[in-house]
């Protein structure tokens, strides 16, 4: 029995070491520099997607010197695992024991809706860079919450419209993963081809957690005009790969969600891709002095190219930042903190101008971007510019609100 | 052995009770944290310590109870009383209806049934979307203190209102484990086969003893719910139960106090370890081995031999 002792010793140590460990880290957070927490899935099948994210963040205060209206910004990474209890035990240490000015990040719907009214409680301002949620900005809108990012019907309305006007598509299937991004952009899809007089044939959802895509491509009508398809990560890249395997690439061309062929999964992927058109506020490839810039900072700092995860957290920084000065740094006022946040209006940016509605949502300009290789690389052309798309497309906002938010059993009519 | 014994569990409830209000309300936050998870590893320990059940599904009752008490308060605005008994009665009347299942089986058996099961509520929790939101969860639980018309709000009183609730489950886990009944439990852990020649229904006391368990557990999640504020599949997955589990082998089954310790130790690790570095679930996992070859029957277990074999 005696050889166990060390062990157990060394466990006390270790709670007690931690413990004392953490009670130094809050006593240092007294005066000083502005705090910034961050929450993204940092491990996990989502790391890619979290990592671009932070990178965005980090390159835009590398820029500035991690200072803004003269003071220090000091930054407090957390990884929320993707999971969104993990996420809410992380905001809690953010707030309670960082005691943090503003948060930042976030990657997962889920996320959002177990974030906001934890956020809300403790008025804390934060800034969501890519969570899409139609319902944070819309039905059950936060307070505290400001989102720099998208919503997720927001692209696919336009392109519900253009697929039908422009690309002369009537009869659409969709497949898409099976969670609230997925419906609420199919969902938007669908209201806005269908208002034109398109027709969705046929709806097929995958799981999350989907492996094999052979028994859903199977059930795929050949009798539509296009395939509109939803994935992002690992299973972008799978669909991709099988779609083509499957030899449905030539007969069926393939439209869908911006996040299918985004730069996070792009360079990946071989001549399968190509050819693919889809809608999002950005594309790496997009033609401006802005944009061109921040590639090549970007490439430069991390040798590939920007996704627009990563993207949206050095427009988030930009716009945080923007805020900050704003309140000339007087960020301990989170009320003025959260006016001024919610008032920040930038034209310059990587993705082009952008600000917010009165529901705290971004107007800004979606992308049609078809797949093309340029000097042997796969980029996202941009072959339509749709400026200064609103979440609530060209709806009255009162009457859109009315409606409930789309959903996977949303009719087919 | 039992003056010293008392003592720690004098100064333990005394801290518990003295403390908090010298801490910040993170800490009072991780201390509430623990004692919850403290009400559910000794529920499974009823089963895994004493009865000798490995379930690798109790997370489903915690789980279930939660999303009951988030279901009630959120759609259909129930009063506090409603959620709270609510959230027990519908945990438990699922173990009452589980443990028809599961008792006839033991060993390896039981536990791929409970783990089936537990994935069962899982898969419910995670498709059933009009009701539990699916993959989004559901949030905007009310806050208890609100809920339940007390006159102060904040992470202190709820932390004393959760401190009552662990005493009082403690006490009443105490006097039934070492009731005849639960002395019974033991003696089915040991050698099914001698209590049956002895004449005990060996069968009946392990479906009282799951129900028993699922029962504690649903209270674990009923506070829970409150605390969190939300739910979500992540809180009733394989992970969660497996996470229980270590809880319990990692503080050492078959005891009380030991549930306890590994309850409080890997809230704690979970949540300061990973403040400090991306990497630490290889900690965490380097701790558990490290517990299992030196320490088998868990950290309390060790202790406690220690001091019988001084004394």
């Amino acid at each position: 029995m005696r050889g166990h002792q060390p062990v157990y010793v060394l466990f006390v140590l270790l709670v007690i070491g931690s413990l004392v460990a953490g009670q130094t880290v809050a006593r240092r957070s007294a005066e000083g520099p502005i705090k910034i927490g961050f929450l993204a899935p940092l491990s996990g099948p989502y790391v890619q997607n979290g990592r671009d994210i932070l990178n965005g963040f980090l390159l835009y205060l590398e820029e500035i010197g991690s200072q803004a209206a003269g003071r220090r910004i000091e930054v407090i990474i957390e990884d929320d695992e993707a999971v969104p209890a993990v996420g809410l035990t992380k905001a809690r240490k953010l707030v309670e024991r960082d005691k943090v000015h503003v948060m930042a990040g976030g990657l997962l719907a889920s996320t959002g809706y177990a974030l906001a009214p934890y956020i809300d409680s403790m008025h804390i301002p934060m800034v969501f860079p890519v969570i899409s949620s139609d319902d944070l900005t819309q039905r059950r809108p936060a307070k505290w919450i400001v989102r720099t990012g998208w919503s997720s019907s927001q692209s696919s309305h336009a392109f519900g419209e253009y697929a039908y006007r422009n690309l002369k598509l009537r009869k659409v299937a969709t497949i898409a993963l099976d969670y609230s991004f997925g419906w609420e952009s199919v969902g938007g899809f669908q209201r806005t081809f269908e208002a034109e007089g398109g027709a969705i044939a046929q709806k097929i959802w995958c799981p999350v957690s989907v492996h094999d895509f052979a028994p859903y491509l199977a059930q795929i009508s050949r009798d539509v005009d296009a395939v509109y398809a939803l994935f992002l990560g690992r299973s972008a890249l799978q669909f991709m790969k099988q779609y083509e395997e499957y030899g449905l690439k030539q007969r069926v061309p393939l439209i869908g969600s911006g996040t299918i062929t985004d730069e996070h999964v792009l360079p990946f992927m071989g001549d399968e891709a190509l050819g693919v058109i889809t809608p999002l506020h950005y594309s790496a490839a997009l033609n401006t002095p802005a944009n061109r810039t921040f590639v090549a900072a970007y490439r430069a700092r991390y040798k590939k190219l920007p996704s627009y995860y990563a993207e949206s957290m050095y427009t988030g920084g930009k716009w945080l930042v923007a805020a900050i000065e704003a309140v000339r740094g007087n960020v301990e006022n989170s009320e003025t903190l959260l006016d001024a946040l919610r008032k920040v209006k930038l034209a310059d940016l990587p993705r082009g101008p952008l600000e917010l509605d009165d529901y705290g949502s971004p107007i800004e300009n979606v992308y049609i971007r078809k797949v093309e290789r340029v000097n042997g690389d796969l980029q996202n052309t941009v072959i339509e510019t749709i400026p200064s798309v609103s979440q609530f497309w060209k709806y009255n906002p009162a009457d859109y609100l009315r409606r409930p938010l789309y959903s996977r059993s949303e009719s087919r009519n | 052995m039992g003056e010293p014994r008392r003592l720690i569990l004098i100064l333990v409830v005394a801290l518990l009770i003295f403390l908090p209000p010298l801490l910040t309300s993170y800490w009072v936050g991780l201390l509430t944290q623990m004692m919850i998870f403290a009400i559910l590893a000794m529920s499974l320990d009823i089963l895994l310590g004493y009865t000798g059940l490995p379930s690798l599904g109790h997370a489903g009752f915690f789980g279930v109870a939660a999303y009951t008490v988030a279901v009630m308060s959120t759609a259909y605005h129930a009063s506090f009383w409603a959620c709270v008994v609510g959230g027990i009665v519908v945990g438990t009347l699922l173990g009452v209806a589980f443990g028809l299942l599961v008792s006839h089986v033991r060993g390896v058996y039981f536990l791929m049934i409970t783990l089936a099961l537990g994935m069962v509520l899982w898969g419910l929790s995670y498709r059933w979307i009009p009701v539990t939101g699916g993959d989004n969860g559901i949030s905007g639980i009310p806050r208890l203190e609100a809920h339940a018309g007390l006159p102060m709000t904040g992470p202190i009183p709820f932390y004393y209102v959760t401190l009552l609730v662990f005493i009082a489950c403690s006490v009443l886990l105490a006097v039934f484990v070492s009731s005849p009944f639960g002395f019974t439990l033991r003696g089915i852990r040991e050698n099914e086969s001698r209590m049956k020649s002895l004449g005990f229904n060996t069968w009946l006391h392990c479906y009282l003893s799951y129900v028993i368990a699922a029962a504690f557990a649903s209270v674990a999640g009923v506070v829970w719910a409150y605390y969190n504020g939300f739910v979500s599949p992540t809180y009733l997955d394989l992970t969660a139960s497996s996470e229980l589990f270590l809880m319990v082998t990692l503080g050492g089954p078959g005891t009380l106090a030991g549930p306890v310790l590994g309850a409080g130790a890997i809230v704690l690790l979970k949540n300061v370890i990973s403040a400090y570095t991306q990497r630490w679930l290889l900690i965490l996992g380097t701790i558990y081995i490290v517990t299992i070859l030196g320490a088998p029957q868990g950290l309390w277990n060790l202790r406690q031999r220690h001091t019988s074999r001084v004394h």
